[in-house]
């Protein structure tokens, strides 16, 4: 019954955190049916017990109990100290990272979330951190308000554009959890996701050589197929002509774009090289200018295969 | 249904007799129908006029507690901007003030010692003075608002100050000077329309100690509107 | 039989028949209408006015849950999704919820509860609706205009930087705490100063009550956002540096300022609610109220430590861990006392008389709900789980759960209780029952959902979402249009009693407060005489039931 209710309410536990806050809101979930159970089985049983038969049915005067009121004041207030030394221990305990945690940099912006890592290397849309090593969060905004969660881990944290929050996790189970943003953001809110990839020891350190693994061996229009997902583009650009935050990417293959300032471009590889590294140089006609750089956030290889893909998009 | 002593409640009819006594509302002219005494009238305009005050105070308290806060974040700035202000010509302004609380509790006196138009003469005197020293107080405003213009000391974006001493974040500083003193500027002109119209009526003459509600609530606010200039002078102007 | 009524006391002498306020032949004509003063007649302008505010934020309710009936762009683009659920928000925050108990209901019933003949400042209650509707009518044009999609928090940054008709719909909301600090002032002074002879703070209705504590915190936390709304404005328009964090401003500030008054406006919506409830259990029950001063002082409990709450909004916002610690603490004290009522009422339907009449059904429905509305607050006032929980679909059922599980179902209640008093007119008692059972149940569909959802890590004000939620979301949906039909029954069930014979009696329930002992709809002074008080209210051994009664 426990894990069943714990399943219908929560996602797999990954991460050590996840565990606490768990067996606290299991405790608080069955305070709540068995109190909802009293409620409602109280109120039915009166309207039965005491349906009105007669027009002149008599009823007690009880203006009041002091010991029944003394009671549901005192045991739910009992209750509640109960659950907020507790809630307030578990969060105390998670609060700050423990010494030695890897550090990652979170950049959020509208509406993509970048990851900078200790060597320096910036990947957009993917946190990879290896499992059972505890990691920490230093994040901050470009923008307006954004917010890390992760349901998986059980954590979540404002990403603020005027100082450093920070959370911190440590990962138990391998696998993929999803990062949607949870601070409102307007237009690419709901889109505005990224994921952790918690992954072997081995397998971080061969992430850190090699780049993404997911990204090898894939044939350039593959590769850039995917990173149209990754890397935020499908938030603002379709791949089926209807008109999004920027640009549809179908059929653009050598097209004339006309500019904001009049001039025309058109659509080759230079012409999508700068667009997605100085992306404020060319502002197509109808759109605003809310791009943000992938200066220096993309490698080379992911360039060549965005291009390839724009090109296939007949 | 007759057993009338069994019902939880008695009427006791309004317009009979041996009540003629209490209705004062019968005689007074500004007796509302739905108050029983005139006395139950004045009870309730002034706990309704206290009550609009707590609000106010709350409104003012938002833009205190935002300038305390910007205040501790930009010191530097603050305390350079504030060498801007002419603390004598603050102080003026709080003596022009205090004076005419001072005359506005004269007039309330007058007003509630007014028996067949015997205070009738010290009511409006001191009204007229309160009403000339409030303008006393938008003059000198005026003068230093004039000045901040010149000067380009203004809020937010319209900041223009580009003096030696200018400091960043200063336009923090004017937000806050213009916007406070700005609010306390119209309440002030709130309460001069508000006593010119006490003025008109009492030149009519219809306030007497047996009803001069208005006069007494204007008073009330017009306290208010001096307590918070003595609270915006020393943190707009003195502060180091 | 309208005559026969409890206290024949009350019709002294021979007036059989007084015109009531509506046929009134003094007060005829839509322009004495606009410019009453009376407080009943402001009570029913405020009545259509909320009703027509709840039907908009109703029909964008409805597209918002359409939109989300499967993952992706359905009709509308993300573009206006973000704006559907902020007009929602807004519409169903300021201009339906905080008025509605209050400004039509409170309006109409309050003075007659206090045996008064109208509230303390008529015509302040007269500006205070006109200031409601110049609001009301700024919030459309921002529609028009431009649309907002902010959300109904206008967070900063982003309420700075984005376009649309934000200063428009912040104004809106700046004039509309005008109506509702007129509406508080007067209701302090009236129940301050226009109790009936012998009526003591402990011989009040419990409906005052609710009423009075509201109207403490509608003084007391409306000026903070009006000033919030000034700087936000200010802010936008002139750069003035206190919220934008590119000039030096702090964003977080604005959440503080923010919700300084958002906190206690939940109680500003929910007290009322209670107090509804609090008058309709006991009548229903035909039985004293259980634990009269407990729930009385309760509400008044809320209502001040309710203003000390306002961080619990903010756990994740990067605030102090000793801050957080403290709201933490302060919002489980805040539980007691709605505790304690839930418990009071329950005990005051022992060894009662009930009987299930429409508004006592929205009564039990509403102890339902709100239990469970107030039972997952605990998972949210507790730190750690709230750092889960937070910003998911789990906050957005558990403040439905309080505010339609608790306010609107109280309000369905209170206007079923009124209705004949009102307008003189029975409804037909059937159809409303099926009306509130269809709410009962399309209200759980919608929302129940929605807990599963947000723990599971279903973020709010998405427009799309994960595959894995699109059971639930479906689900959640089609319990939107029954909940839509159930409303729509009510509403067409009491409106159609407006076309039908003026048939209710004075005391259709057998209620023992003062405004069941005038006519039905009450004269235009209320009363025909000035009534006194001899015994507590609701206290049912020395009160006749009429033979009319249910």
């Amino acid at each position: 019954m426990n894990t069943w209710l714990r399943d219908l309410f929560l996602p797999s536990a990954a991460s050590i955190k996840a565990q606490s806050v768990d067996d606290l809101f299991m405790f608080i979930l069955w305070l709540n049916i068995i109190f909802f159970i009293l409620i409602a089985g109280l109120t039915i049983l009166f309207c039965i017990q005491y349906k009105r038969r007669s027009a002149n049915q008599k009823t007690a005067h009880i203006e009041h109990h002091t010991v029944l009121e003394l009671t549901w004041t005192v045991l739910p207030l009992i209750l509640c100290l109960i659950v907020f030394f507790w809630g307030f221990n578990t969060y105390m305990q998670a609060g700050v990272a423990p010494d030695g945690a890897m550090e990652i940099q979170v950049t959020a912006k509208k509406w993509i979330w970048s990851f900078g890592y200790p060597d320096g290397s910036v990947a957009i849309g993917k946190l990879w951190v290896p499992v059972n090593k505890p990691v920490r969060l230093i994040m901050h905004s470009e923008d307006v308000l954004h917010a890390f969660f992760v349901p998986g881990f059980r954590i979540k944290q404002d990403v603020l554009p005027n100082r450093y929050t920070e959370t911190w996790f440590h990962a138990t189970q391998v696998g993929d959890y999803v990062i949607p943003c949870t601070e409102y953001c307007g237009k690419g809110h709901s889109e505005m996701k990224a994921v952790v990839k918690v992954v072997s020891q081995q397998d971080y350190e061969k992430f850190l050589e090699e780049g993404d693994p997911d990204e090898k061996g894939l044939p350039p229009e593959k590769l850039g197929a995917t990173l149209y997902v990754n890397l935020g583009c499908s938030t603002c650009h379709s791949i089926d002509g209807t008109k999004g935050q920027g640009p549809s990417w179908k059929g653009i293959w050598s097209a004339q774009h006309k500019m904001v300032d009049g001039k025309s471009f058109l659509v080759d590889e230079n012409y999508i090289r700068t667009s997605i590294l100085q992306p404020q140089q060319m502002i197509v006609e109808g759109f605003e200018g809310i791009m943000p750089s992938y200066q220096g956030q993309i490698r080379e290889r992911q360039l060549v295969a965005l291009i390839a893909y724009i090109k296939s998009l007949k | 249904m007759s057993q009338a002593h069994d019902a939880s409640l008695i009427m006791q009819d309004g317009h009979g007799d041996g009540h003629g006594e209490g209705h004062a509302h019968e005689h007074h002219p500004f007796h509302q129908h739905h108050f029983t005494t005139m006395e139950q009238q004045f009870d309730a305009s002034k706990i309704g006029m206290w009550l609009f005050l707590a609000t106010e105070i709350l409104l003012f308290g938002g833009l205190f507690v935002g300038y305390g806060i910007m205040q501790s974040r930009h010191l530097e700035a603050f305390v350079a901007g504030h060498h801007h202000l002419d603390w004598k010509l603050g102080a003026l302004n709080t003596c022009f003030l205090l004076i005419s609380s001072f005359t506005m509790v004269m007039a309330v006196w007058a007003a509630s010692n007014n028996r067949n138009g015997n205070k009738r003469g010290v009511l409006i005197t001191n009204l007229l003075l309160t009403l000339g020293f409030a303008g006393g107080f938008m003059v000198v405003k005026y003068f230093e608002y004039s000045h901040k213009l010149h000067d380009g000391l203004l809020p937010g974006k319209f900041f223009s100050y580009t003096g030696p001493d200018a400091v960043p974040n200063m336009f923090v500083f004017f937000s806050f000077y213009f916007m406070m003193t700005g609010l306390h500027g119209f309440h002030v002109l709130g309460g001069m329309g508000a006593i010119t119209y006490l003025i008109i009526r009492s030149i009519k003459g219809d306030y007497s100690s047996e009803y001069f509600t208005p006069v007494d609530l204007i008073g009330l606010y017009w306290h208010l509107v001096d307590l918070i200039w003595i609270y915006l002078f020393p943190l707009l102007y003195l502060i180091t | 039989m309208a005559d026969v009524i409890a206290s024949p006391a009350v019709h002294t002498g021979d007036h059989g028949h007084h015109a009531d306020y509506l046929s009134d032949p003094q007060h005829k004509g839509i322009w004495s209408w606009m410019t009453t003063v009376d407080h009943k007649r402001l009570g029913v302008m405020y009545l259509w006015a909320v009703l027509l505010a709840f039907l908009v934020g109703g029909v964008f309710a409805l597209l918002v849950r359409l939109e989300l009936m499967n993952p992706g762009e359905d009709f509308m683009t993300a573009e206006q999704y973000n704006q559907a659920f902020t007009l929602h928000g807004a519409i169903m925050v300021f201009l339906f919820i905080i008025p509605s108990i209050p400004a039509a209901l409170g309006n109409f019933v309050m003075p007659l509860m206090l045996g008064a003949k109208d509230v303390a400042f008529p015509r302040l209650n007269l500006a205070s609706f006109w200031v409601y509707v110049a609001g009301a009518v700024m919030a459309v044009t921002s529609i028009v205009v431009g649309g907002v999609d902010t959300g109904w928090t206008f967070y900063t940054p982003y309420s700075t930087s984005t376009g649309g008709a934000v200063t428009m719909m912040t104004l809106s909301v700046f004039v509309l705490g005008f109506s509702s600090i007129f509406t508080g002032i007067n209701f302090i002074a009236t129940v301050h100063k226009l109790r009936a002879p012998g009526m003591g703070w402990f011989q009040l209705p419990l409906f005052v009550w609710g009423i009075y504590a509201t109207a403490i915190i509608q003084v007391l936390a409306t000026p903070v956002l009006g000033i919030t709304m000034v700087l936000l404005i200010m802010e936008r328009a002139f750069n003035i540096g206190i919220f934008d964090a590119q000039i030096g401003g702090d964003p977080v500030l604005f959440q503080h300022f923010f919700w300084f008054y958002s906190h206690p406006a939940v109680y500003i919506m929910i007290l009322p609610g209670m107090a509804i409830i609090s008058e309709i259990i006991p009548t229903f029950s035909r039985r004293t109220i259980f634990g009269y001063r407990l729930i009385a002082l309760s509400s008044v409990a809320i209502a001040l430590i309710g203003f000390l709450v306002w961080g619990h909004h903010m756990f994740t916002s990067g605030q102090s861990a000793l801050a957080a610690s403290i709201f933490s603490f302060l919002t489980f004290l805040v539980a007691i006392p709605s505790g304690i009522k839930i418990f009071n009422w329950i005990a005051t339907m022992y060894k009662a008389s009930i009987s299930l009449n429409t508004p006592m059904l929205y009564a039990t429905s509403f102890l339902l709900l709100f239990g469970i509305g107030g039972l997952t607050g605990i998972f949210l006032g507790a730190l750690s789980v709230d750092i889960h929980l937070h910003d998911t679909y789990f906050v957005v059922a558990h403040f439905h759960y309080v505010m339609m599980g608790g306010t609107v179902i109280a309000f369905l209640g209170g206007l079923h209780y009124w209705w004949p008093k009102m307008f003189g007119r029975m409804y037909n008692e059937t159809v409303a029952r099926i009306a509130c059972a269809l709410v009962f149940i399309g209200f759980n569909m919608t929302f129940l959902t929605q807990f599963f959802m947000g723990s599971q890590g279903m973020p709010r004000r998405y427009y799309t979402y994960l595959d894995q939620f699109q059971p639930l979301h479906q689900f959640s949906t089609f319990g939107s249009w029954v909940l839509g039909a159930g409303l729509l029954i009510a509403a067409v069930n009491l409106m159609g009693a407006l076309r039908g014979p003026k048939n209710a009696p004075d005391n259709p329930w057998g209620g023992t407060t003062l405004e069941w002992q005038t006519q039905s709809p009450p004269i235009t002074h209320n009363f025909a005489g000035q009534p006194a008080i001899e015994h507590n209210p609701y206290d049912y051994r020395y009160f006749k039931v009429p033979s009319d009664a249910v």
